[in-house]
């Protein structure tokens, strides 16, 4: 029974599944939100393992927005909690900001960054670190705060770019970028929504090739609607219909299964 | 040192100084005496151009109460001015004449230290920024920005000149402070004093202009742009927006009185029409004029546009406003950055001509 990889995490330790997983970094549990009766999402659980790639898919109204929407503070569900790291900390129950500086960080469907700014500028305004205005007045660029930022810029390929204004850069570039701003501020979970949206053929590849190389050292949730996108980075799904957790698996194993096919697939 | 670097490339350092020096020595170097005051004014209104375009070019705030700030900072000034005449005034009292008049027997409470030159000065600075702190703190928090936030500033304005209007509010009401006599005992008609004015309203400018690049090259500057291009993506980068414009547009207020401050001596009078909205207004347009977010534009722009004014308004005092209004019309459909904004367009249209020029011969 403990070893049922979708089991809600038992009550005396979260951390301590008994097989090698890696430990949970973020988990949902038994969550319903409901607007004026329409039921966004019931009962959804769900679990996130350290390292993990994870894409979440569903057709129109599926939730996948609603469920971003509650990890991230900006909409509050009727029951259930999410839980970052450790068990004591309910995202539902906090503010925007803190759960941005507690280490969750996400990337809206429309490109978002600083248009009138550097590429550089953008990726430094993003870092972690210390927001006021007056340590904004008076500090520098740390010699480890340039470094991040190169090392931002590798992982997204725009080192070339560096000192070119962010709204000259293409979509797909742009795009690039945000998640760039994400990395830069070091995020426990990154969520990502619809990365490949009006991208080229080659830019997805592009993406594809950016969001597996962060897998591993970073714990991403790609909300797609794309199936080839998903097919090329997917190592777990998480297939979301009217508000549920249909299936919950290994890609190869969700397109096999024919509720997914039914529902979503097989369109 | 290296922080000087990101103020100004080595060759910008070098035109800022020469620049400065050749301001600052310009009375002694042929000015006409009787235009040191005028060119002094115009000193006091590039610096508050600098305050304004801080505020509305890179902060995206656009103030129309800049004039207020303006006014109270002279007021700081000319209550220190009027307390130092010292029963040489026309009816030989040690209050200001026009308190004799209203036939008050002592000074109002907020009249005590203005006779320390040191306190007028600090309070010609602090008033305005406690202001702006209290008014900004209220507006930001209320998330009030764009247009409806120039029309509060517009109204507070108004709503402070018909205040100093009034006889008991005990700023000489509409006639304001005036007959000046003497400051920190040097006599303001000699040329001397007036010269002295004027290089230090030519140092202030300088240090203002230095003090806004410090500001806007610094991460501070970015995050601020960042405010006024995207807002809430500065939010969920973790920057408090409010409180960026809130420190920019006290700041901005601060420096606004420090002008105003140096402006009355200069002038010899301050009064209420100071603070008409009008005023506002036209220091919007300096900055319009000059180029938004570059500075030095919005300086070329006051002075163009306080030139202008009191050329014409000598010469054909019934066309200024027209042509105000004109100028204004037309920078705004032609020159989005301002009069700066055509010099690398000219660049590369000289360039362009050059290369014409050159072509053959090649």
């Amino acid at each position: 029974m403990s070893a049922n990889p979708v089991a809600v995490p038992d009550e005396a330790h979260p951390k301590a599944p008994d097989t090698a997983r890696n430990p949970l970094v973020l988990w949902v549990e038994d969550l319903s939100v409901s607007f004026d009766g329409f039921k966004a999402l019931t009962d959804v659980s769900l679990e996130l393992e350290q390292g993990e790639l994870r894409c979440l898919i569903g057709p129109n109204g599926a939730g996948k927005t609603t469920l971003m929407d509650v990890i991230t503070g900006k909409t509050r569900p009727e029951k259930g909690g999410v839980f970052l790291d450790r068990r004591d900390v309910d995202l539902t129950k906090l503010s925007e900001c803190r759960i941005a500086e507690l280490g969750v960080g996400r990337k809206f469907q429309r490109p978002t960054v600083f248009n009138g700014h550097t590429v550089y500028e953008n990726c430094e305004l993003a870092l972690r670190g210390r927001k006021g205005v007056w340590s904004a007045l008076f500090t520098r660029r740390s010699a480890g705060e340039r470094a991040r930022i190169a090392e931002v810029l590798e992982i997204i390929g725009l080192e070339d770019q560096a000192k070119r204004e962010a709204g000259l850069l293409s979509h797909g570039q742009k795009q690039w970028l945000e998640i760039g701003m994400l990395l830069a501020q070091d995020p426990k979970v990154l969520l990502v929504d619809e990365p490949v949206a009006g991208m080229t053929h080659a830019e997805m590849e592009r993406t594809a090739a950016l969001l597996r190389g962060l897998a591993g050292k970073h714990t991403i949730v790609v909300v797609e609607h794309d199936m080839e996108f998903v097919r090329s980075i997917a190592r777990r799904v998480t297939v979301l219909h009217e508000g549920k957790v249909l299936a919950d698996g290994p890609m190869a194993q969700i397109q096999q299964d024919p509720r997914v096919v039914e529902v979503y697939l097989g369109e | 040192m290296s922080r000087l670097k990101e103020i100004h490339g080595p060759r910008a350092w070098v035109v800022v100084g020469v620049v400065g020096l050749s301001l600052a020595l310009l009375p002694f170097f042929g000015l006409p005496a009787h235009l040191v005051p005028l060119f002094g004014k115009f000193l006091c209104f590039g610096i508050a151009a600098l305050a304004m375009d801080l505020v509305w070019g890179y902060g995206g705030i656009l103030s129309l109460g800049h004039g207020l700030f303006f006014a109270l900072g002279g007021y700081g000034m000319g209550m220190y001015l009027m307390r130092s005449i010292e029963g040489e005034g026309v009816y030989r009292s040690a209050l200001p004449d026009f308190m004799v008049f209203l036939d008050w027997k002592q000074l109002p409470w907020y009249w005590h230290g203005f006779e320390h030159f040191g306190f007028a000065v600090a309070m010609a600075v602090l008033v305005p920024g406690v202001l702006a702190l209290v008014f900004g703190w209220f507006a930001f928090r209320s998330r009030i920005r764009g247009v409806y936030f120039s029309i509060v500033t517009q109204a507070l304005t108004y709503a402070a000149t018909l205040l100093f209007f009034q006889n008991a509010a005990g700023f000489g009401g509409n006639n304001g402070l005036t007959d000046f006599k003497r400051i920190l005992g040097w006599p303001l008609h000699d040329p001397g004093t007036r010269a002295a004015l004027y290089v230090a309203s030519a140092i202030a400018l300088v240090a203002t202009y230095i003090l806004c690049r410090y500001v806007v090259t610094s991460r501070l500057g970015r995050v601020l742009t960042a405010v006024r291009d995207a807002e809430l993506k500065t939010r969920f980068c973790g920057y408090e927006s409010t409180h960026y414009k809130l420190f920019v547009w006290t700041l901005s207020a601060m420096l606004c009185g420090l002008a105003g401050a140096l402006y009355v001596p200069q002038v010899g009078i301050i009064n209420p029409s100071e603070m008409q909205p009008a005023n506002s207004i036209e220091m919007a347009i300096w900055v319009a004029v000059g180029g938004r977010g570059s500075l030095v534009g919005a300086v070329i722009g006051a002075w163009i546009v306080a030139g202008g004014k009191s050329w014409l308004t000598n010469t054909i005092p019934s066309a200024w406003l027209y042509v105000l209004g004109g100028l204004f019309v037309v920078v705004t459909l032609f020159l989005p950055r301002g009069l700066v904004g055509l010099i690398p367009k000219l660049r590369l249209a000289l360039a362009a001509v050059l290369r014409r020029r050159a072509g053959p011969a090649v």
